[in-house]
């Protein structure tokens, strides 16, 4: 981060004055805006309007209008069963985007905590944090989330607790692959920052505090943590769109969530299975990727431009 | 001598992967011999187990395994009792080394060229549209251009075969579908690498001499960045082997991925398990080799 003293500016209104300079990136946040409020408006919008509307868009509602086109009624044409595909789409964002933010907070606990620790505490602590990091970042994780997935999904069908309530199991299946996508995607979060806190820690307003007798914890919490917001910020911004891949990419092989619900990786699977050389259904494959590659896209930019407002070097 | 002691690291490091895969599809209810019809009568069922050693305890079967994995045996397989383990290795790890081997030529041979190009022309439009593409191919997942793939160029307009493994012509939608996402990250690694390479003082010390632009950007400048291409190899191409997993799926081809997906489904533990060593021993070995390659290329990094 750079140091240079402007007057009344801080270092965060510079990054922000930046930020909104880049181009790609601004746009990249309105994209999002607009989906996280369509994905918040719609719902109540089929509550609000009439029954036939509420009808015929109704994410689960099954209809004789198989395999129709894009038209005015339907704007992303409907599927095998006559649903919707717009309002599948928008349900199904709901999963794919809170799977990147739940999953991308757990890397970032994790990852700063872990990254915060070796940094600071430093020596063989810090060897051995760091050489986990690198055993780990060698290892094929997807597998590990794979089996997880596999092991506690069949679990949670046979417990108790869900035998008589197959939704309270899907959503506890959600959770899982909320947690563990998170749990293997915290590894560059800890490397970043344990590199910020290896330059923090020399910092003269670190060591009055150490001479003053302050704790480590007290340390970390106080001074070392709130000073790595920018590059923590920026990194969950990357990791975002990571997770939601892996998502897709899980669910795409019927590993992640699991019908009734949906997300965009299944609404595209369930597209792909449907080609034939006969009859191209392009819709189904077309609108569920283009909006699920439109927000990787935002996301990235948005992550690229948070990025260089704060001067962040990378790996 | 470092190189050794990654060796014998991985050792540990693969019998812990072992333990975790095995103990814990072993947590999870349902067996490989209830999935499908049931027995005809407890004692066929008592025997099958007892054939498999699956009346023994779990600790004293996996003690078992592990002495058949030290003579290279990885078991047989419980979905396909005919088959051992090393069977369907030796019949799909060809089919999906292959496939991994030229999606990352493919990624080498588009994302180099085409991060070199934009690094030369910064700041302009070629630049802005090929660091465009490079993004856009990052943002596509392979399950989303192995369709527009085979919907365009397969079913439209007949060039290329739709799916299955046979010729090379098979091979060719399924090398772009999973080596696209991989140009654009080498495109965008070597770019970064290059840009950071021309504001070093070797290069400025160059050009004051008068050396030209396109010279300078290749035999300084390339030299340099192309190093995090390489040190990045490693984790791409984890990232390789488990994305051959939709690939696969989608073209149809009998390769690891398919086996390992339908062995979770299946409770084919002694293929998952052995099937996870697999991609575990891929992985750590395939990340040696880069490292290693990186000491050939980089003679000031010594490995203590």
């Amino acid at each position: 981060m750079s140091e240079q003293k402007q007057q009344h500016v801080s270092p965060n209104q510079q990054a922000w004055r930046r930020f909104k300079k880049n181009r790609p990136a601004v746009l990249g946040a309105w994209f999002l805006a607009l989906l996280l409020l369509a994905i918040a408006v719609w719902p109540l919008l089929l509550k609000i309007s009439g029954a036939a509307f509420a009808q015929t868009h109704d994410p689960d509602q099954l209809s004789d209008a198989q395999f129709a086109p894009p038209s005015a009624q339907h704007w992303f044409g409907t599927d095998l069963h006559g649903r919707d595909v717009f309002s599948r789409v928008l349900f199904g964002a709901q999963i794919s985007l809170l799977v990147g933010v739940v999953g991308a907070g757990v890397s970032l606990v994790i990852g700063v905590l872990w990254g915060a620790v070796a940094g600071y505490v430093g020596g063989r602590t810090d060897s051995f944090l760091m050489r986990i990091v690198d055993v780990l970042y060698s290892l094929p994780s997807i597998i590990f989330v794979i089996v997880l997935l596999t092991t506690f999904g069949d679990l949670l069908k046979q417990s108790h607790y869900v035998e008589n309530s197959p939704a309270v199991a899907g959503r506890l299946r959600v959770m899982l692959l909320f947690v563990g996508l998170g749990a293997v995607s915290w590894l560059t979060m800890a490397r970043i920052v344990r590199g910020q806190v290896l330059s923090l820690r020399s910092r003269a307003f670190v060591e009055a505090s150490r001479t003053l007798g302050v704790g480590t914890p007290r340390i970390l919490f106080r001074h070392i943590i709130p000073n790595i917001f920018g590059v923590a910020i920026t990194y969950v911004a990357l990791t975002m769109p990571a997770i939601i891949l892996y998502e897709s990419f899980l669910s795409y092989l019927g590993l992640g969530v699991q019908p009734p619900m949906a997300s965009w990786g299944t609404l595209i699977a369930e597209g792909v299975g449907q080609i034939n050389p006969i009859r191209i259904y392009w819709w189904l494959i077309v609108f569920p990727g283009g909006v699920l590659v439109t927000t990787l896209l935002a996301l990235n930019f948005l992550g690229d431009g948070l990025r260089d407002a704060w001067d962040v070097k990378g790996k | 001598m470092y190189f050794a002691r990654r060796i014998l690291f991985a050792i540990p490091l693969l019998l812990v992967i072992s333990a975790l895969a095995f103990f814990l599809l072993r947590i999870a209810p349902g067996s490989p011999f209830d999935s499908e019809r049931k027995p005809a009568s407890p004692e066929i069922e008592r025997n099958i187990k007892a054939k498999y050693h699956f009346d023994e305890p779990v600790w004293k079967q996996y003690g078992r395994y592990l002495g058949d994995l030290l003579h290279g045996d990885f078991g047989v397989s419980l979905k396909y009792r005919n088959h051992t383990v090393n069977d369907i290795i030796a019949q799909a790890l060809p089919v999906s080394m292959t496939l991994g081997g030229l999606a990352f030529a493919f990624a080498m041979g588009v994302g180099l060229p085409l991060g070199f190009f934009t690094a030369a022309r910064r700041g302009d439009w070629p630049d802005y549209a090929g660091s465009f593409f490079a993004v856009l191919a990052v943002c596509i997942p392979s399950f989303v251009v192995a369709p527009a793939l085979i919907l365009i160029c397969a079913i439209k307009l007949k060039w290329l075969p739709v799916a299955l493994w046979e010729t090379p012509w098979h091979m060719i939608l399924p090398a772009i579908a999973l080596g696209s996402f991989f140009v654009g990250q080498v495109a965008r690694i070597l770019r970064e690498g290059m840009l950071s390479a021309t504001q070093s003082e070797f290069v400025t010390a160059a050009r004051a001499k008068g050396m030209g632009e396109t010279p300078l950007l290749l035999k300084h400048a390339f030299r340099i960045a192309v190093l995090p291409v390489v040190s990045s190899a490693g984790p791409m191409l984890a990232d390789l082997l488990t994305g051959s997993f939709v690939v696969e799926n989608i073209f149809q081809i009998p390769g690891v991925g398919i086996f390992f997906i339908n062995s979770m489904e299946n409770y084919d533990y002694t293929m998952t398990v052995g099937l996870a060593l697999l991609y575990a021993i891929l992985i750590i070995g395939l990340n040696l080799v880069v490292d290693f390659a990186y000491t050939l290329l980089d003679p000031r990094i010594k490995y203590e």
